[in-house]
């Protein structure tokens, strides 16, 4: 099993050395800052970022709670901080969403044919799926179907979920001051109307705002590759590709399958830093797929546009959709999606 | 299939040759199309290549300014740009290169990022710019500069040579980069 010290990501590095001499041990943040007065450019050297690392959730949480947030299809979006949000005041929050969204539904904005409206609103903690002692706490929300008929013990059925996280903001975290809590990351499952009235009530209670994360064709080839090289014992599914072509009239999808462990030995094979991914080696691994896909089908896969990753670790799609397949990595994943989202919101 | 050279032919008469390099076959001819379009007192040759080396058996103008267009969308088009650069010889370095990158505004399509491109005009020690191709008043106001980017590289601007405008450009940027 990997084991290593510190969960610690790499920072993106500043370019010019004078500014490393003065500034051993900045924040990004002192960097920049920095960076901007001295009016030096910031470019970024390409990033360098830790492999996912199996079995980094909180040992003293157990793992089956987490069940419920694997094999489904999340939408991302990315948030701003909250203002004044406390976790003490769930049950206060439960009423006032209940509240609200019994309104909205009564206004006739979002009827949908057959619904009771007896709902009920949960808020709650999801401890353990932070990074750093740092990250806030994740919180959930869910609307669950009350049973109208009072006779038996019925189940009560989720209609939406909703959670907001934090994995390793530390570059969020040092900018905001002590009222904010920073959860820059939101998956939604369910209705799109749902999300759309919780998203409405959430920005106009803790006046934060809502964006849809996409994810561009350079990111899912870094999720690619930093979800190859993750070590599995055993291999769910196949790593599969999807690629759009933009072609008129209608544009054509490419999708390349591999077999996942002929995926992990090239990627094995392209690999040389210990515990690391840099820029060159996404390029490299990415550049193999192309160049073997090019010599038998003689099309530039470099010349289209990655729509879609599936791995067994989890799988991405450009419109900002996530699905995770694999409980000892769900951190690792959680961790560049914020990292996604933060860059967004910045 | 010799390395292009800048001083090779002479000049023909009040005559200006830009030539463009890129993947992008639609995009190109638009802008060739704009710049055409453009008021100029010299009288303006545009040619358009996907990749260099050009055939040789072409008898073509001697080339004043080459723009090597790069798609951000597409991988293919960077690693295209980079091919060609080999067959350059090196004195068209001395400001008569510039790179173009497109695509920039929709980045949930891009797939090569913006500094890959940044460092790639550093390496080469020529400006960079960035437009977005299919947009068409962006690419009018761009055919605009490369018009007056052209004039400059063919000499007919008094007072101002291609070597000129390359430390004019360069000494706006930042003096960090010289570090990298």
């Amino acid at each position: 099993m990997d084991s290593y010290d510190t969960p610690e990501l790499t920072r993106r590095q500043d370019a010019s050395s004078r500014l490393k001499d003065f500034f051993i041990g900045a924040t990004p943040l002192q960097k920049r800052l920095e960076s901007v007065r001295k009016q030096t450019s910031f470019i970024a050297t390409p990033p360098r970022r830790k492999i996912p690392q199996g079995s980094q959730l909180q040992e003293d949480v157990d793992p089956q709670k987490f069940a419920f947030l694997l094999h489904k299809q999340w939408t991302l979006y990315s948030l701003t901080p909250l203002y004044k949000f406390s976790y003490t005041n769930f049950k206060e929050y439960s009423k006032l969403l209940n509240a609200f969204i019994a309104a909205e539904k009564q206004k006739g904005l979002a009827v949908e044919v057959g619904d009771d409206f007896n709902i009920k609103v949960i808020f709650s903690t999801l401890m353990g799926v932070k990074g750093t002692q740092r990250d806030p706490e994740a919180f959930l929300v869910q609307i669950l179907s009350k049973s109208q008929l009072p006779s038996e013990h019925k189940e009560e059925k989720v209609l939406w979920t909703g959670w907001f996280c934090c994995v390793f903001g530390d570059s969020l975290l040092e900018t905001v001051s002590e009222d904010f809590t920073c959860l820059p990351l939101f998956l939604a499952n369910g209705a799109e109307t749902n999300t759309a009235i919780i998203g409405t009530w959430f920005q106009k209670t803790f006046d934060c705002y809502f964006r849809p994360l996409a994810v561009n064709a350079f990111n899912l080839s870094w999720m690619a590759a930093m979800w190859t090289a993750c070590k599995m014992d055993h291999y769910m599914a196949t790593t599969e590709l999807l690629w759009s072509v933009p072609c008129s009239p209608h544009s054509l999808d490419i999708s390349y399958a591999i077999h996942p462990e002929d995926a992990k030995a090239l990627w094995d094979s392209v690999h040389k830093t210990p515990g690391e991914v840099t820029q060159e080696e996404v390029d490299l691994f990415m550049d193999c797929l192309y160049s073997h896909f090019h010599r038998h089908f003689k099309i530039h896969l470099s010349a289209t546009r990655l729509v879609r990753v599936s791995t067994s670790v989890a799988s991405a799609h450009t419109d900002g959709k996530i699905k995770i397949l694999c409980p000892k990595y769900l951190i690792g994943v959680l961790a560049y999606l914020t990292e996604l989202a933060v860059f967004q919101i910045e | 299939m010799s390395a292009l050279r800048p001083l090779d032919k002479l000049p023909g008469l009040n005559t200006a040759t830009i030539l463009l390099v890129g993947t992008e076959d639609a995009l190109l001819q638009q802008l060739a199309d704009s710049m055409l379009k453009e008021d100029c007192t010299s009288e303006l040759k545009v040619h358009l290549a996907r990749s260099l080396p050009l055939p040789c058996s072409v008898n073509r103008p001697r080339i004043d300014l080459i723009v090597f267009v790069v798609n951000l969308h597409s991988k293919h088009s960077l690693q295209n740009v980079e091919e060609s650069l080999c067959h350059l010889d090196a004195a068209f370095f001395l400001g008569k290169v510039t790179f173009l990158a497109t695509g920039a505004g929709r980045d949930s399509h891009c797939s090569i990022h913006r500094n890959t491109v940044v460092r790639l005009a550093h390496t080469y020690r020529s400006p960079l710019l960035f437009c977005d191709l299919e947009i068409e008043d962006f690419r009018a106001t761009m055919a605009q500069r490369l018009v007056r980017l052209l004039q400059i590289c063919a000499g007919h601007v008094p007072g101002v040579s291609a070597l000129n405008l390359l430390s004019l450009l360069r000494g706006s940027e930042n003096p960090s980069l010289e570090d990298l």
